[in-house]
């Protein structure tokens, strides 16, 4: 090396720079103003929402990464999740969950949720391109490929499960194609089809911020109580990628008030649109966490009242100063918390034949627990619906729902909840549009479709495309003798008939857990099966 | 009454997900595999993009190549989201070592006055070129189809925020972190003659709509040419003259480019090979794109490196000629 | 800046490497309530609680920067801020 020149620039030390500062040298002036080409050809999608931004220098970015920040901690994490999966996966960790029902959880998380994940990925691809501040683009862009880490954690997470129990070997098919996925494909889809502001209030706030919490805190928790090492890794790994996230979604949000009055009421109109769809795909969390977690480690009401009443209360405290109110019918989700989980449940066990996962009824253990942590329904409402299907069951004569629902334009979910203060009346809201009917399960669902129902005339339902006859894979002949209109739709969604759905008891995976563990498949119930004979392959000395 | 565990291992079901046995067979599958395979939505959409309705929200018309399996161009890296953030980890961690001794040993400061307007000048306004390349790949990564090859294009594209990064560390090594090199470099990118040409290319690649013509302008032929320009033969050029101080810092710039070709030269080679149409469509690209950054990159080139910098350039141009041959290409 | 009452709080893997941080925490934000759950801890705190890397760093017995929160970070709530000395959450009010 040769030895230093007369040095001109050695007269002060080199001086340290804070976070801050090394941030905004790093990132803050990379972009510049374009002179060859016309800006808006450069970013065509920032004006038609009529979103106004006078100065993207503005967006402050809480966590300042820098890429070498986020590689490095990213890593850690990464290494930290794989090595908790390798052992799962070594130690046959499958079996320490604590029972086979669990384990149907798992799958509408395989095949609902990891599809969502991508759809993020790829949305998020699309405001990190879209949006010409830098800072607000490089933030876009870390939740980007952060989505695509959640995408892969779980289907790695997952995977080992997939080798030994059914339903879950087909998740990109059914996500395309099986009638209550449409539920969250739908959701995103309206999410990245929309423009780019809307989007990031969709996902960064109104899901990222709002809601997020509801999926994932109480969630996880149940995973760790039943004793799923992977679920829970992942779980804890994502929800760190997610803190960041949450604080992109309040910077957006204030930015975009901040930057100009006009943006305000459209803003609220996005948040009370976000907020209720968002709401509804939250209602299979909450099926999930009541009725699939046979160790539980809280309800759904309670999840509810902290992540939503408390925490969003205070949220939406703070931004009251903008001029942004709660958003609209949140009154009602306060009353369908007693509801909402038992209506889905008892929907998926009336149309368990369809579904990718075998349903159960409640043993008497798991309705007295329902009976305290919802004292002012369960027993009203839903407990005598249980025991009678539990007679019918035990007759001989199981109750199936042999028709298929009506579905909800906007939200997709079958027509089950019901009027706020009714809880024996079906809500049910229609609109007639261009001479055709579409109907609504909510006043907020029928809300988003009158707001623009050019955009939702188009939506894929799946029962509509079943009764139109859509819904056969090719080479399948519609016209045959032998020909199952319900088999046949079952087969296009990539649920295998008569194997994946069904009832618990008798069910594949039932069987086999308890052949591969001598555990009750149900916790709360005895085993299913005749314990196996006690085999001696010792031999005596 | 105990209950003995069966010692012998309870043998899988199945060893995959079925979409993966179904192109790779009952086996068992990496992690790349089944993280990226068939993870985009193909069918049954649901409403028409408010920006763009003519078209679908993933649509194959967005390029005018056409495959018969997109998912055949996969990473030959096989970088999924966890092997690439350990790889990139790893990576740097070795680089902040450099960086480290490089600022202890005042390494850029102590350079001459004229070795460091050239650092100032040649090297840290390829932060903005960087940029660009951010955004480019972000809009092939946005637009493209399949998870293949987005996957590919946004990790690539937070590879090149990570080397406007290093490169803005390089400015801050030269002007003792006061940010004087940063500005001195926006200057030059947006205002010094020699420069507009590149950046007129820049911003004309901004407004290519086909990603996949994005991804053969932009990671075949403009860093083809820029970076064995600047960080092989530049780097050179400078350690001839003041020793090397510089390329303890650099040389990650070139190791990088190495590694990304090996994806670029897989997609390119197995896109060109799918069919006559798609050798057509991607030979005039790359020669169009090819001709128009020879030209912008020929008064830097002669700035930088004076007399040398034609030879320099021919050389560079005559390698990429030689890679792009044996991708099926013109060379 | 003058806060609200309204609850922030910051949830964290339970694991080794948090135990100083949480101390820290307690330490520095008397107000705080420490909750456990399965693989989890949240702290609570009425409008505003803070991180300090100092606190964090005498306990812990090396080096630490405050962007390592990071890795075992689970969810938080309020407005954040973090500079090289502390990592705040807050709700502002108006």
């Amino acid at each position: 090396m040769n030895a230093p020149q007369a040095p001109q620039t050695l007269n002060k030390p080199a001086k340290k720079l804070s976070l801050k500062e090394n941030y905004a040298l790093l990132t803050r002036g990379l972009g510049w103003e374009p002179t060859y080409q016309d800006k808006d050809d450069i970013y065509p999608k920032v004006k038609f929402e009529g979103i106004k931004i006078h100065d993207w220098d503005k967006w402050e970015d809480p966590f300042r990464l820098t890429m070498d920040a986020y590689w490095k901690y990213q890593g850690e994490k990464e290494r930290k999740l794989y090595a908790i999966i390798d052992a799962f996966q070594q130690n046959n960790g499958q079996h320490n969950v604590s029972d086979a029902r669990y384990l149907q959880a798992l799958k509408v998380f395989l095949n609902g949720v990891v599809g969502l994940e991508y759809s993020a990925h790829r949305g998020f691809n699309m405001i990190g391109r879209e949006f010409p501040g830098v800072g607000a683009a490089i933030a876009a862009q870390m939740q980007a490929v952060d989505e695509l880490r959640h995408a892969q954690t779980q289907i790695h997470a997952l995977s080992h499960y997939n080798k030994y129990f059914t339903g879950m070997a087909e998740f990109p098919h059914q996500f395309d194609r099986t009638w209550y996925l449409s539920i969250p494909k739908s959701f995103f889809e309206d999410a990245i089809s929309a423009g780019p502001f809307e989007y990031i209030i969709a996902i960064c706030f109104s899901f990222e911020y709002v809601l997020t919490n509801l999926v994932f805190m109480p969630w996880m928790s149940g995973a760790a109580y039943n004793g799923d090492m992977s679920t829970v890794s992942f779980g804890f790994s994502a929800q760190s990628d997610e803190a960041r996230h949450m604080t992109l979604g309040i910077e957006v949000i204030k930015f975009l008030l901040e930057q100009d009055p006009a943006n305000v009421p459209i803003v609220q109109g996005w948040i009370d649109k976000w907020f209720w769809r968002g709401y509804r795909l939250l209602t299979l969390i909450a099926a999930m966490m009541d009725y699939m977690l046979p160790k539980r480690v809280m309800a759904w009401n309670e999840a509810w009242d902290i992540y939503f009443e408390q925490n969003g209360g205070a949220l939406f405290a703070d931004l009251a100063r903008y001029g942004i109110r709660m958003p609209k019918h949140w009154e009602q989700t306060v009353k369908e918390k007693e509801h909402a989980s038992h209506q889905l449940w008892c929907t998926f066990y009336q149309f368990r034949h369809a579904a990718g996962f075998p349903v159960w009824l409640p043993t008497a253990e798991e309705m007295d627990w329902f009976s305290v942590k919802y004292p002012t329904t369960f027993d009203t409402y839903y407990r005598p619906r249980y025991e009678y299907w539990r007679e019918l069951e035990e007759k001989g004569t199981p109750f199936v729902n042999a028709t298929l629902p009506q579905l909800c334009q906007t939200c997709q979910w079958p027509l089950l909840f019901t009027e706020a203060d009714d809880p024996t009346t079906i809500c049910h809201r229609e609109e007639t549009y261009l001479g055709d009917k579409f109907h609504f399960c909510s006043d907020g669902c029928h809300d988003i479709f009158r707001h623009e129902p050019e955009k939702f005339v188009h939506a894929h339902l799946p029962v509509h495309q079943i009764y139109q006859g859509n819904y056969f894979n090719p080479g399948v002949d519609p016209t045959a003798p032998d020909f199952n209109p319900l088999v046949e739709a079952l087969k296009y969604m990539g649920i295998n008939p008569g194997v994946d759905g069904g009832d618990f008891q008798g069910h594949i995976d039932a069987v086999n857990w308890e052949r591969w563990t001598n555990k009750p498949a149900n916790m709360h119930a005895p085993m299913q099966t005749q314990p196996p004979a006690h085999t001696d392959d010792r031999k005596t000395a | 009454m105990t209950v003995e565990i069966r010692t012998q291992a309870i043998k899988p079901l199945r060893n995959t997900f079925g979409h993966i046995a179904r192109r790779f067979g009952e086996k068992t599958a990496s992690r790349y595999q089944e993280g990226t395979y068939d993870l985009q939505t193909e069918t049954n959409r649901h409403y028409k993009p408010l920006w763009e309705p003519e078209l679908d929200i993933y649509d194959k018309r967005r390029t005018a190549v056409q495959m018969k399996d997109w998912y055949a161009l996969k990473d030959p890296r096989q970088f999924y989201y966890g092997s690439y953030t350990i790889a990139r980890a790893k990576q740097q961690d070795a680089l902040d070592r450099q960086m480290d001794f490089a600022e202890k040993r005042e390494l850029l400061r102590s350079l001459p006055e004229a070795a460091q307007q050239t650092i100032l000048f040649a090297l840290v306004p390829l932060r903005h070129y960087e940029w660009g390349a951010n955004m480019n790949q972000c809009y092939a990564a946005s637009y493209g189809w399949g998870a293949a090859i987005t996957q590919a294009a946004m990790l690539g594209a937070m590879d090149r925020l990570g080397n406007a990064q290093h490169l803005s560390r390089i400015g801050l090594l030269v002007d003792g972190n006061t940010g004087h090199s940063l500005a001195q470099a926006k200057d030059t990118w947006l205002t010094h003659p020699d420069w507009q040409p590149i950046r007129r290319e820049v911003e004309r690649s901004f407004v290519t709509r086909d990603w996949f013509e994005l991804l053969v302008a932009q990671t075949l032929i403009a860093d083809g040419l820029v970076y064995p320009l600047f960080y092989q033969q530049v780097d050179a050029w400078m350690a001839r003259r003041h020793g090397v101080g510089l390329a303890t810092v650099l040389d990650h710039m070139m190791r990088w480019q190495d590694e990304t070709a090996k994806w670029v030269d897989a997609v390119i080679k197995t896109a060109v090979a799918e069919s006559p149409e798609n050798r057509a469509l991607i030979q005039g690209w790359a020669q169009q794109w090819r001709g128009a950054f020879l030209n912008a990159l020929s008064p830097l080139a002669e700035a930088v490196m004076g007399a040398d910098g034609a030879a320099a350039l021919a050389a560079v141009n005559t390698a990429l000629g030689a890679r792009l041959a044996k991708l099926g290409l013109e060379a | 800046m003058s806060h609200t009452q309204q609850p922030v709080f910051i949830a964290l893997q339970a694991n080794n490497d948090t135990l100083p941080i949480i101390e820290a925490i307690q330490a520095d934000n008397p107000e705080a309530v420490v909750h456990e759950y399965p693989a989890m801890v949240k702290i609570d705190a009425p409008g505003y609680l803070v991180v300090k890397r100092a606190s964090v760093e005498e306990r812990l017995g090396r080096p630490f920067d405050l962007q390592e929160l990071q890795i075992n970070l689970i969810s938080l709530s309020g407005s954040l801020d973090e500079t090289d000395e502390e990592f705040t959450l807050q709700w502002k009010s108006a």
